[in-house]
Parts: structure tokens; sequence; C-alpha cells
């Protein structure tokens, strides 16, 4: 029998260049988490995104202790106590007394498994009167682990729904520029120019502020992705205007126009494909602007509202520097937006290394 | 030069009434107007509000409203602050020089820092200190800088070493020149820092890039093979080429810069263009939102151009004609 060789093209070089890359490895096993648990964020957290106990505001958090007098036993958590000092400050303490143990597979908020399975069952949680507090509470009592899970699934989605909107738009009207120029291309360029000349954050104020009041969270939501799209168009069309300029001019789109297949097909078909390698790395590295650009607007209380949780609005509680003094976990939104967004340049970063021969054969720099 | 900054100034004028435009539409695609929040107030009179929307056309159609302000702006009008009940041009100068402040601070720090980290990375390729620069680099640019302003605040609001937010401090009238200096710069610097540290390690990784191209080029081992030293390989021959081509990006970077500091302004109460949009926004003041909006592409252009005739004046081999 012979041996079939098998041939890589392109695209497997540079991907196996880019497994090589441990600590973009890492950061691709890091996000495909992230995105894991945002996914069954009602399944892993123990409590919903609206579970609020107003006693326990700003409660810290309850350590899992393995250890019960010094033998080791199953994960419990100890009871919180609050009391008032004499400025009627809250101070909460643990309750050596009563332990909650830690148990799997608890009956708790009701949710949609995946958005359609009807269940009460989470993943971890304790019975009974207790609150468990991984990582502490926010000012209604609600917990912040929970929350976490259920920001990350707008946070997390809203870079990835926002950069298909802004690159399609920015592909079709790049690419039209470039293929068909003289006026067509002046008019589309001018309009990119307008779109970039504005500071970005401006425009996301004007943008927002065309977003009806009485719009409920889920339009809100896809008003925020539209308005983030919008301004992130435009410097892409540019470059792909630019690389379309000298693709237009290559023998196989002449060959297409001879046999007469028509101008969308052409742009879609034989001029955009070439641009994927650079698209590829510049969506990678155009996620951050999306993610931070919802924490922004959610930080100014313009974004996802209350009760839903964003990992953006649920920062704008530190927006105050007494709560970060006395609640400084309220700051774990922070992290994980850093962890996201690093590993999103990482991965950008190492993706533009592997792809760098491809880019050089398609005629940029 | 002269007839090309003409032209670029002339056809930067239907841009910036294109964005007044868009910013219009935006802000009348809501229903209502700044006086609604006035007229639930059972102390003001119907005729009042009446009167004031006459005043100000707001009973008119919208193209209307938008040709009178327009109208307006030929006699270097900027329209009227419903809020702050002055014409928004008496404001928008304190605070666009306050942003300018703050940005220019931001972007002398930028450069001062990131080139010659930059270089010092380029020269020692993959050596330790390069790796520690690239490696603190990827950090820096991911830290979302208004998370690095709150930690800057709450450090300062713990150790005292700083003040709090704000431009001046409240006795700022009785100090004289040279304290009053000092007292701004001591507000400006955590806005600066916050706003400072992605972009130098953004701008770092840039030079460390072309620097490395520049030193792979034959001029430099022809240099190197005639005997310079090393410092005047680098210094002499390779950070003119390797600079030029940062000129460019400066442009873009300034508008960058302003889009970043109006969150960082908003943060650190910094009485600048962003936090002013910011308010004009909320209370629906239409012509100060435009206003702002137009200062925004304008210094956008400003920096452009700036940037082209700076790389004119160093690169000989390029000519505007």
């Amino acid at each position: 029998m012979i041996k079939q060789k098998k041939y890589l093209n392109e695209f497997d070089i540079a991907l196996r260049g880019f497994r090589k890359n441990r600590v973009a490895m890492l950061c691709v096993y890091t996000l495909l988490f992230l995105y894991f648990t945002a996914i069954f964020a009602d399944f892993l957290s123990p409590y919903s995104y609206k579970n609020e106990d107003r006693n326990y505001s700003y409660s810290p958090a309850t350590p899992v202790h393995f250890v019960d007098e010094g033998k080791l036993t199953w994960p419990y958590i100890n009871g919180l106590e609050l009391t008032y000092n004499e400025y009627h400050a809250r101070i909460y303490q643990t309750d050596r007394s009563v332990k909650h143990s830690l148990k799997f597979l608890v009956k708790g908020d009701e949710y949609k498994l995946l958005g359609f399975i009807p269940t009460d069952v989470h993943f971890f949680g304790i019975e009974g009167e207790g609150r468990l507090y991984l990582l502490g509470a926010d000012s209604r009592g609600r917990d912040l682990f929970s929350r976490l899970l259920y920001g990350g699934r707008v946070s997390l989605s809203i870079g990835l729904i926002g950069v298909l909107i802004s690159f399609s738009i920015g592909l079709i009207i790049g690419g039209a520029a470039g293929f068909y120029g003289g006026k067509i291309d002046n008019l589309l360029m001018r309009l990119c120019e307008m779109v970039m000349m504005v500071p970005g954050f401006y425009l996301l104020l004007a943008l927002r502020a065309a977003v009806p009041d009485d719009f409920n969270s889920v339009q809100v939501y896809f008003s925020i992705i539209v308005i983030l799209s919008f301004i992130g168009w435009a410097g892409l069309a540019r470059i792909i205007r630019g690389m379309c300029l000298s693709l237009r001019e290559r023998d196989y789109v002449l060959a297409a126009r001879t046999l007469g297949v028509s101008d969308f097909t052409i742009i879609v078909k034989h001029i955009l494909p070439h641009t994927l390698s650079y698209s590829i790395f510049a969506i990678m590295l155009s996620i951050p602007g999306y993610i931070l650009g919802e924490a922004a607007l959610s930080l100014l209380a313009l974004g996802i509202q209350d009760p839903f949780a964003s990992w953006g609005n649920m920062l704008s509680d530190a927006m105050s520097i007494v709560r970060i003094k006395f609640a400084p976990w309220i700051l774990w939104p922070a992290f994980f937006i850093f962890l996201t967004v690093i590993c999103f340049n990482v991965i950008g970063n190492a993706l533009r290394d592997a792809l760098d021969p491809m880019l050089k054969s398609e005629g940029q720099n | 030069m002269f007839k090309y900054v003409i032209k670029r100034l002339l056809i930067a004028i239907p841009m910036l009434l294109g964005i007044a435009l868009l910013t219009f539409i935006l802000m009348r695609l809501t229903p209502g107007n700044y006086f609604d929040a006035l007229k639930l107030d059972p102390q003001i009179s119907k005729e009042t509000i009446a009167h004031y929307e006459k005043l100000y056309q707001l009973d008119k159609p919208m193209f209307v409203q938008f040709m009178y302000w327009v109208k307006n702006l030929l006699h270097f009008e900027l329209g009227h602050s419903f809020h702050y009940n002055i014409p928004v041009s008496k404001i928008i100068g304190g605070r666009l020089f306050n942003t300018f402040v703050l940005s220019f601070a931001s972007f002398f720090l930028t450069w001062c820092v990131a080139i010659p980290l930059g270089i010092l990375a380029a020269v020692h390729r993959n050596k330790m200190i390069d790796q520690i620069i690239q490696f603190l680099s990827y950090i820096c640019l991911s830290l979302p800088s208004f998370f690095l302003a709150m930690i800057l605040l709450f450090w300062t609001s713990q150790s005292g070493a700083l003040p709090l937010g704000g431009m001046y401090s409240p006795n700022f009238e009785d100090l004289n020149f040279l304290e009053k200096v000092v007292d701004i710069l001591k507000h400006l610097a955590i806005p600066t820092i916050a706003l400072s540290i992605g972009s130098i390690a953004a701008l770092q990784r840039i030079m460390r890039g072309n620097m490395l191209e520049v030193l792979g080029q034959k001029y430099i081992l022809t240099a190197r093979s005639k005997g310079l030293s090393e410092k005047k390989v680098v210094y002499h021959h390779a950070l003119k080429n390797a600079i030029n081509p940062l000129i460019t990006l400066l442009g873009y970077e300034f508008s960058s810069l302003l889009s970043g500091a109006a969150l960082i302004e908003i943060i650190c109460s910094w009485p600048g263009l962003g936090s002013l949009m910011l308010t004009a926004v909320r209370s629906k003041d239409i012509y100060l939102v435009m206003a702002s909006m137009l200062m925004g592409g304008f210094l956008f252009i400003l920096g452009n151009l700036l940037a082209d005739i700076a790389l004119a004046k160093v690169d000989p081999r390029i000519r505007y004609d």
C-alpha cells in the first residue's frame, strides 16, 4: 500500500507553531475554562445572581475548613454572627459553634440549565440557615462568587458577539471600498474617518444616549453590543481596504471577472479569504476592547443594570474608596477582567507570530 | 506645505459637521429634552418652560433646530448649555484646557519612559532584562486603566501621599505661582499614571519592534564593520530611523488618549472634557454634547496634522506637494 503523504497547508504550519507556544496554550485553556464556567454559571454557582440577604451586606468570605480540632474532616464552613460596634458599623464574627458542611449537588434556587432544562440542583452549596460566601458578599448580601460566574456570561459574550458584528461590517465595507475604489472608496473612507475621529469613549456616551430608558435588560445588553461594534468597525475597514487595493489587481481576480462572477462573490470568496490571517489575530486583539468598553459603561451605571450581573457593574461598587477599604473583595471582578484581557492579548500576539510568514507572503509590510 | 495644511483643514470641515449632525440625531432619537425634568417641578410654571423651549428653538422641528445651530456656529457660537445656563463656549474652553493638561502630561510620561525602555529591550534582545520588560508590558497592557486608578486612589487614601481627585486644593487661590504649579502636579499624578501605564507598554513594544527591524538593516552592519562603538550605532544610526514610524502613530495615539482620559477623568473627578460630556449626556444638554464631540474630533484632526508636519520635518524623504 502506498502511504499517502499528508500535505500541510500554511494554516496547519501556523497552528503547529502556535501550539508550541506554551504560555499561549495556557491562556487558551484558561479562557476555555472561563467560558465553561460562564455557560454553566447557574449550575456551578451556589446561589442565583439575585439571591440576596440584606443581613449579610458586605459580609466577608466564609473560609472553607478542612481540619477540625486537629483532625481532617469533610469540608465545612462556620456561621457568621453580625454585631455592631459603638459607631453602628457592621462587624462580622465567626461563630465557631455553628458548622455547615459543604454538600455537592444540593437543592437551591431554581434555574434552567442551558436555557431549557428546569432544575434546582447546584454543583455545591450548603443546606439550612447559613450562607456560603466563597469570596464575600456585595452590598445586598449577594454571593460575589455566584455573581462573578453570572457576570462572566455578559462580559465574555459581549466580546465575542461584538467582534463578530463589527468584523462583518468592517470586512464588507473595507472589501467594497478596496475593490471598487474611486468614489465609493472615497465616500466609505470618509465615513470611517468620521467614526475614528471622535474619541471612542465620547462616541460611546453619545450612542448610549440614543438608547431609550425603558429598554429591558436584554434589550440594553444587545444595544450595548451594537454600540460597541459601531465604534469598532472603522479601524478594521481601513486596513482591509488597504489589503484589497492590492489584492484586486491579482490575476485570479481578473480570471474570476472574466468568467463573469458577480462582484459580491469575488469580494467574499476570492478577496476576503486572503485577509483572513490578518483578521484572525486582529479579532483576538480587539476583543479586550469590547470587554473593557462594557465594563466602562457599566461602571458608570450606563450599562447592564442591577440586579443583573456583569463584571463592570459589579465594579461600580468599588467607585467609592471607603467600600474598597472595608470590603476589598469587591475588586475581584477587576481581576477577572484583567485575566481575560491578558489571555486574549497573549493569544493574539502568539497568533500574529505564528501567522507571520503568511502575512508577509500576502503583501503587507 | 502651507497649501497642504489648508487643504487638510478644509476637508475636515464637512466631517466635523457630519459628527455634529450625527450627535444631534443620536441625542434626539430618544424623546424628551432637558426641560422634561423641570416639568415635574410644580414650582416652575408651564409658561416658563414654554418660554425657554421657544427661546432655544426646542419647539421647532429637528432639522430647523440643527440649521439654527449651524447658523450660530458661523458666528462662532456653539449654542447654549441648559444645565449651566451659560453659552457652551464659556464652559468648554476651560474644560478643554484641563483635558489637554492631563493628556499632555500622560503623553509626555509615555514617550519619556516607553522610548528608552523599547531601546533597552531591543538592544538586550532575549536577555533577562528584555524578558522582564516584555513580561511587565504584557501585564500593564492588560491592566484596565480604571482599575489602576481605583487602586491608586485607594492607596493614596490610606497613605495620604497625594490629594484624592480633583484638580486644585481648596486653598488654591491663596498659593503663589510656584505652589500652584506644584499643587496641580500633585493632583495630576494619579490620573496621569493610570492613563499612561497601558500606553507605555504598548509604545514600548512598538519601539522595540521598530528598533529590532532597523538593527537588522545592512547599513547598521556597515556602521558596525567600520568600527563604530555600539553606542554610536544605536543612538546615532538606528534610533532616528526607528522613531520615525512612531510619529505617524502620534496623531492616532492622541485620539485614543482623549478617549481613555475621559473615563479616568470621571473616576478621579478631574474637571475635563470627558466628565463634562458625561454630565451633559445624562442631563440631555444637547448643545454641550455636540460641542464636546466637535472638540474631540477637532483635537484628533489637529493631532494628526501636527504628526504629519512633524514627520515631514524629521524625515527629509517625505514631502507634501
